[in-house]
């Protein structure tokens, strides 16, 4: 972008070119004419003592507009490359026994992590999410697509690797359904606004045990539906390659589906689980030991075979929750219920 | 490390926004690492901070405000503080300043400024803080881990289009998740010797003291008015 040219073009091309410009001139409390002015003498018309309370003069003005444009583009051309293997180069466990094997994760794979507790998951995660180069306590180093990450850019926070989902996350935001993909699709500079939301809705409520609406507010959503929007928008919307859960209940999403989702959206998906139905469908499962990867182990067709059987064992057990929640009896045979 | 020079930083954000969390989780395993951290905290009526940076083994020194404008207040011990700090030979001084009106901001130039905000806040919070964010090198967002990750991206593209030049990252201040970046940003804090001359970035709002009618500068001569002085003996 030549911000010189820019000046001589009409205000509302511009605004048609950068629509986040509306943005912000709304942060500084200035309303956009509707008329043929220049951008240029749009900018230089703006009132100086009002300028004066946000600290600002003339030449400070343009500089700081030239600044947002450069950031908002570059934000773009971020989101628009997407990583496609990450590495975790090999460092050492808690002894200082160096690590078998550097780990390679690549989008569309669903990886567990398990190991006793203090094992050092939470570390292996942390490694990952700050991009670390050899300078926490394991020495791995994280590189993507092959690359080692520029200092400048990792300590500037621009490239969040990993999306969370959690339990105890909430919405905390007053929107309806509609307006909070809006917001976030807004946010990601996404062009056909309307065609996101209709996909991030369609998704969420797929997933749901119970439909809701897009006039909904997020806040008045259920368990369920809450974490079945939290998973659609982070298959549609997120800008990180990687999605960590930690645990997805069972109640009210269908969480073989959920990880469906992510894989189809290209997601590399980071389970950390005990859970035997959602260990097994993962594709691998990275034993962690006193800080180190231990070991991986591929999913094999025997456990496949198995998931089908737990699958089956876990459709009775939620029948048995539903007559709970109904309020019903529950007599029955264990004999028969295993069979 | 030259002698007398050390690094100085300056955390501000609203109110119970977790800054006393991520200065501990932050400095703690610097600390480990052999760095000598003080930490004055600025506070308008009580302050309990003290208490949990005592207890994480870390000089500390309170400064209330009182009736006095805090941010007034702040500017009119800033240099003593350092002077303290020298005297201490820390290798990190720190301070950490409420930021109550969203009006002002402690931010001094050429030192590195640090401003937390909470995910809690809401997502038009960015728009409302003002120069205290604006004029940060490194903004610390807090309690990612209670809301949903949209709020988050969403949050953080709010605070990039306030402040396109500063550093954003998210720092859990229970847990010390994602510490290791603004561990670093510390290390790199530019080093002072004394305050005297510098200037802040934004200016106060007109009130009492010299420096509500627009002074900047810091330094004894430049106080004149309703001035009030901590003991730092
Ligand atoms: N490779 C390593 N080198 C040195 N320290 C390590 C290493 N891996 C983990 N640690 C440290 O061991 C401690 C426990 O690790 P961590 O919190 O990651 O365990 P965890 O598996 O997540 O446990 P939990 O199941 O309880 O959450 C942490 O202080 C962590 O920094
Ligand atoms: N869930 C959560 N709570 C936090 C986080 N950071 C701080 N808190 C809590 O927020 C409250 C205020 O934190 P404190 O550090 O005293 O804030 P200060 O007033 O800005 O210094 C405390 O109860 C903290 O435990 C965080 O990242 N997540
Ligand atoms: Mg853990
Ligand atoms: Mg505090």
């Amino acid at each position: 972008m030549n911000f010189e040219e820019l000046l001589q073009r009409p205000l509302r091309e511009v605004l048609q070119t950068y629509p986040y410009l509306r943005d912000f001139f709304a942060a500084l409390a200035i309303s956009l004419p509707n008329s043929t002015i220049g951008f240029g003498e749009f900018l230089a018309g703006q009132d100086t003592a009002k300028l004066e309370e946000f600290s600002l003069g003339q030449e400070e003005l343009r500089k700081q507009c030239a600044e947002f444009i450069n950031q908002m583009e570059l934000f773009k051309v971020q989101g628009d490359q997407r990583i496609r293997e990450i590495t975790v180069k090999a460092g050492y466990d808690k002894n200082g026994q160096a690590e078998k094997q550097d780990l390679i994760l690549r989008t569309g794979e669903v990886v567990c992590v398990v190991g006793p507790t203090g094992s050092g998951k939470s570390r292996l995660l942390a490694d990952i999410e700050c991009l670390a180069q050899a300078d926490t306590p394991s020495g791995r180093s994280v590189l993507l697509d092959g690359q080692a990450p520029d200092q400048r850019q990792r300590l500037s926070g621009e490239q969040q690797l990993v999306a969370q989902l959690s339990q105890n996350m909430n919405f905390v935001m007053d929107l309806s359904v509609e307006e909070f993909i809006t917001m976030h699709a807004e946010s990601r500079l996404v062009v056909d606004i309307e065609h996101t939301v209709e996909q991030v809705y369609t998704t969420a409520v797929s997933l749901a045990g119970e439909s809701f609406s897009r006039q909904t507010p997020v806040t008045a959503l259920s368990g369920g539906q809450s974490r079945a929007l939290m998973i659609a928008d982070v298959a549609c919307l997120s800008r990180s390659p990687i999605v960590l859960i930690d645990e997805i209940e069972n109640a009210g999403v269908d969480r073989r589906q959920a990880l469906q989702i992510l894989v189809q959206e290209e997601k590399i998906v980071l389970i950390a689980t005990h859970d035997p139905l959602l260990a097994l469908s993962g594709d691998r499962r990275l034993v962690i030991r006193n800080g180190g990867v231990a070991s991986i182990i591929e999913t094999s067709e025997e456990e496949r075979q198995g998931l089908l059987q737990l699958a089956e064992l876990d459709h009775r057990l939620n029948r048995l929750r539903e007559q709970v929640r109904a309020g019903e009896r529950l007599d029955f045979d264990l004999q028969q219920f295993f069979q | 490390m030259s002698k007398g020079l050390f690094r100085f930083i300056t955390v501000a954000g609203p109110p119970s926004c977790g800054k006393t969390s991520v200065i501990l989780r932050t400095i703690e395993p610097l600390i480990a690492q052999g760095y000598k951290v003080g930490v004055v905290k600025f506070d308008c009526l009580t302050s309990e901070d003290h208490v949990r940076y005592q207890q994480a083994g870390v000089t500390v020194k309170k400064g209330l405000a009182g009736s006095l404008c805090p941010d007034h207040f702040f500017i009119a011990n800033i240099e003593q503080a350092v002077q303290w700090g020298k005297k201490k030979g820390f290798d990190l001084l720190i301070s950490e300043s409420a930021g109550l009106c969203n009006r002002c901001s402690p931010h001094i130039r050429n030192v590195m400024a640090v401003c937390v905000i909470d995910h809690l806040s809401g997502v038009h919070t960015p728009r409302k803080i003002g120069p205290m964010l604006k004029t940060a090198d490194v903004v610390v967002l807090t309690k990612g881990d209670i809301v949903s990750q949209a709020e988050r991206e969403v949050f953080a593209f709010r605070v990039r289009q306030v402040n396109s030049r500063a550093a954003v990252l998210p720092v859990n201040g229970l847990t010390g998740q994602g510490n290791l970046l603004l561990q670093q940003h510390f290390q790199q804090a530019p080093q002072v010797d004394s305050l005297e001359g510098r200037k802040l970035r934004f200016t106060m709002p007109a009130a009492l003291c010299s420096y509500c009618l627009g002074e900047t500068q810091i330094g004894e001569d430049c106080q004149i008015g309703n001035v009030k002085t901590m003991d730092f003996s």
